[in-house]
C-alpha cells in the first residue's frame, strides 16, 4: 500500500477518493452548460405556438404558416376532398398510424383522426415529407393532396402516405380552435 | 527509419546555441532535409504534400473570408454577394476557397485510393491510416458546414437533410437533431454555430496532421513495391529528391485548381445555391456537393425494411457504415503482400471498386427513381462486397506475383528493360524516383 506505516486506509486514500470523485463531478457539472446551450433557446421556443386565423378560408382554400422553422398547411377541405379521405380502407394505407399528436400514439389513421372533432373539414398538417424533410406540393399527384418533387412521395387529401419512399404520414401538430375562426397550433 | 541517428551538426554559433535550447532546426532537418525516402516513389506519392498546402490554402483563404462575411440567416447570403462583388478581389477569395475545398477532396481520394492501392494500411501503418481516416472525417464535416454558410438553397435543404440523418435514431433522434440545429428547423442558431464550427475544425485537422505525419515519420513511407527499406541503398534523401518531385506534383495540380477557379469556377457548385434560403420551398432536385454524392447514392439506396430497422434508419446506417469500413481495413485485408502490383486478383477487383465508387457518385446525382434506384442498390452492395468479401477471402486464395529481394532489385530490374514479370505495373510506374 502507501510507503508509510500507517493504517488502512489512511490519509492519503482518502484525499485521493475525494479529489477524484470531485473531479468527476466537476468535469459533468462544467460540461453541461456546453451541452446545454446547444438546445434550442427561449427566443426560438417562444415561437413554439402561433395563432392563426383562418375566417377567410373557404372550402378548397389553404394557407400556410411557419411553426418552428417549419411549414404548416391549414386546408378547409372540399366535401370531395373529405370523400375521397373518408373512402380509403385502413388496409390500404402504407402507414396505418394517425400521427396525431393530439390522439394517442397507436390511433389509426382514419380520416377522423387525421383532423379535430367537429372540424372534419380543417386538415392542419407539417408540410414536411417524412422522407428527407421536402417540401410537397399541395393538390398534386395521384391522390389529390400532396405530392413530393424530391423523391416523388404521394400523400391523400388527409396528409397520408400512398406511395413512394416516405415511410409516414405527414405529422399533424398539436392544435386546437380557440374560436371559431381561430386556430392555436403548438 | 527515424530510428537513425540524427546526422545534423549546426554550423554556426547561433545555430549551436539554438540547438542546445530548443533543436527546432535539427526537427526540420531531420524531417525535410536528411529524412530517407523510399527511392522508388512514384508520383501517387505526392498527394500527401498537397494535402498540407491546400489546408494551409484553405485556412488562408478562409480566415480572409471571415473578415468580410456575416454570420446571420437575415445577412449571410447577402455578405456572400458582397465580398463577389464590393470586396477587392472578393470574388477570387471566395473561389478559391469554394474550389479549393472540391481540390481538396480530389487530392484526399486521390491519397486515399493510393493507399488502398499500395497496400498503405498494412501492419505497421495501421494508426497512420487511422489517422487519416480521421481526417477525412473531419474534413467532410468542415465542408458539410462550410457549404451551409452562404444560405443558399442547396446550404439550407442540405443541412436539412443532413441533420434529418439523426432524426433516423429511434428514440433520441429528434432530441439529438434539435441539439444540432438549436430549434425546430435549420435556421439561425444553426448557421452561427455551423460558422464557429466551420472556422474551429480545419486547426483540428492541423492537429491530426501533425500526428499523422509524425505516425509517418515513426514508421516510414510505404513504396510501391510495398517492401519495407532493408538498406540504405533503397532510400535516396528527402531533400532535394522527394522536394523536387513534390513540388513539381503540386504545380501540375495547381495548374488543375486555377483552371477551375479562373474558367469554371462554379462548374463544382449547384446553381441553386445562388437562390436566398426559403424555408417554405424546396428545390426540386436536392444533391450534396459533388464529393458526398457516393455516400449519399448509398443512402437513398437502402428503400425497403429490413427487419425492426426501417429504410430510413436503414439507408443511414449503410452511409456511416461505408466510412466505418475505411477504418477496418487494415485487419479485412488478410493478405501478407502489400502492394496490388504483386496481386494480380486484387488489383482487378480495386480498379472493380473505383468504377463502382465512380459509379455511386454519378448515382447520387441523379434522381431516385426508376432504375437508378436498383442500380444504386447493386453498386452499394458492390461496394461493401469489396470490403467484407474481397478483401478477406483474396489475401487467403490469391497466389501473389514472386516479390523482389529489395526495393534496389526491383528499381534495378526495370531499369534493365528486361522486368518482364512487372510489366503488368505499367499503369503505375514505379521507378521515376
Amino acid at each position: 500500500m502507501s510507503a508509510t506505516d500507517t493504517q488502512d486506509p489512511n490519509r492519503r486514500d482518502f484525499l485521493y477518493v475525494a479529489t477524484g470523485m470531485a473531479a468527476v463531478v466537476g468535469a459533468g457539472a462544467f460540461a453541461w452548460p456546453f451541452i446545454d446551450q446547444m438546445r434550442p433557446d427561449a427566443s426560438t421556443l417562444a415561437l413554439a405556438s402561433v395563432e392563426v386565423d383562418v375566417a377567410s378560408l373557404t372550402p378548397g382554400m389553404s394557407l400556410i404558416v411557419k411553426w418552428r422553422g417549419k411549414p404548416v398547411v391549414v386546408r378547409n377541405r372540399t366535401e370531395q376532398e373529405m370523400k375521397d379521405g373518408e373512402a380509403v380502407k385502413l388496409a390500404d394505407l402504407k402507414d396505418p398510424i394517425a400521427r396525431n399528436a393530439n390522439l394517442p400514439a397507436d390511433a389509426p389513421a382514419t380520416d377522423a383522426n387525421r383532423t379535430t372533432p367537429g372540424k372534419e373539414a380543417w386538415m392542419v398538417m407539417v408540410q414536411v415529407c417524412t422522407h428527407l424533410g421536402c417540401i410537397p406540393l399541395g393538390q398534386e399527384g395521384d391522390f389529390g393532396g400532396w405530392f413530393c418533387p424530391c423523391h416523388g412521395s404521394q400523400y391523400d387529401t388527409a396528409g397520408r402516405i400512398r406511395k413512394g419512399p416516405a415511410p409516414e404520414n405527414m405529422a399533424v401538430p398539436v392544435f386546437k380552435f380557440i374560436s371559431d375562426t381561430k386556430i392555436l397550433i403548438g | 527509419m527515424s530510428e537513425g541517428h540524427s546526422t545534423y551538426t549546426p554550423k554556426t554559433g547561433l545555430g549551436r546555441w539554438f540547438d542546445a535550447r530548443m533543436p527546432l532546426p535539427r526537427l526540420v532537418y531531420d524531417s525535410f532535409i536528411a529524412y530517407p525516402v523510399p527511392r522508388n516513389l512514384n508520383y501517387a506519392w505526392t498527394f500527401g504534400g498537397i494535402l498540407a498546402i491546400m489546408l494551409v490554402a484553405q485556412m488562408l483563404t478562409g480566415i480572409v473570408l471571415a473578415m468580410h462575411y456575416t454570420a446571420d440567416s437575415n445577412l449571410a447570403f447577402g455578405s456572400v454577394e458582397k465580398i463577389m462583388r464590393d470586396v477587392n478581389s472578393g470574388w477570387l477569395l471566395r473561389y478559391l476557397h469554394s474550389n479549393g475545398a472540391s481540390f481538396f477532396f480530389i487530392a484526399v481520394y486521390i491519397h486515399i485510393f493510393r493507399g488502398l492501392y499500395y497496400g498503405s494500411y498494412k501492419a505497421p501503418r495501421e494508426l497512420l491510416w487511422i489517422l487519416g481516416c480521421i481526417i477525412y472525417l473531419l474534413m467532410m464535416a468542415t465542408g458539410f458546414m462550410g457549404y451551409v454558410l452562404p444560405w443558399g438553397q442547396m446550404s439550407f435543404w442540405g443541412a436539412t437533410v443532413i441533420t434529418g440523418f439523426f432524426t433516423a435514431i429511434p428514440l433520441v433522434g429528434d432530441w439529438i437533431q434539435q441539439l444540432l440545429l438549436g430549434g425546430f428547423a435549420v435556421d439561425n442558431p444553426t448557421l452561427n454555430r455551423f460558422f464557429a464550427l466551420h472556422y474551429l475544425l480545419p486547426f483540428m485537422i492541423a492537429g491530426v496532421v501533425v500526428l499523422h505525419v509524425w505516425a509517418l515519420h515513426v514508421v516510414g513511407q510505404s513504396n510501391p513495391t510495398g517492401i519495407e527499406v532493408k538498406s540504405k541503398t533503397d532510400t535516396v534523401a528527402f531533400t532535394p529528391y522527394a522536394t523536387i518531385k513534390d513540388a513539381f506534383g503540386m504545380l501540375v495540380f495547381l495548374f488543375f485548381f486555377a483552371y477551375f477557379v479562373f474558367y469554371l469556377p462554379n462548374y463544382l457548385g449547384h446553381p441553386d445555391n445562388y437562390t436566398v434560403a426559403n424555408p417554405l420551398k424546396t428545390p426540386a432536385h436536392i444533391v450534396p456537393e459533388w464529393y458526398f454524392l457516393p455516400f449519399y447514392a448509398i443512402l437513398r439506396a437502402i428503400t425497403f425494411n429490413v427487419g425492426p430497422i426501417n429504410s430510413k434508419l436503414g439507408g443511414v446506417l449503410c452511409l456511416f457504415g461505408a466510412i466505418v469500413m475505411l477504418f477496418l481495413v487494415p485487419w479485412l485485408d488478410t493478405s501478407k503482400v502489400r502492394s496490388a502490383v504483386y496481386r494480380p486478383w486484387y488489383k482487378l477487383f480495386f480498379w472493380v471498386f473505383v468504377a463502382d465508387a465512380v459509379l455511386l457518385g454519378w448515382l447520387g446525382s441523379q434522381p431516385a427513381e426508376g432504375s437508378y434506384v436498383f442500380m444504386a442498390q447493386m453498386a452499394t452492395l458492390v461496394y461493401f462486397a469489396f470490403f467484407l468479401v474481397a478483401l478477406p477471402v483474396l489475401g487467403l486464395i490469391e497466389t501473389p506475383r514472386r516479390l523482389p529481394n529489395s526495393i534496389t532489385e526491383a528499381v534495378l530490374e526495370k531499369n534493365k528493360g528486361g522486368g518482364g514479370h512487372l510489366a503488368g505495373a505499367t499503369a503505375a510506374p514505379e521507378t521515376k524516383g
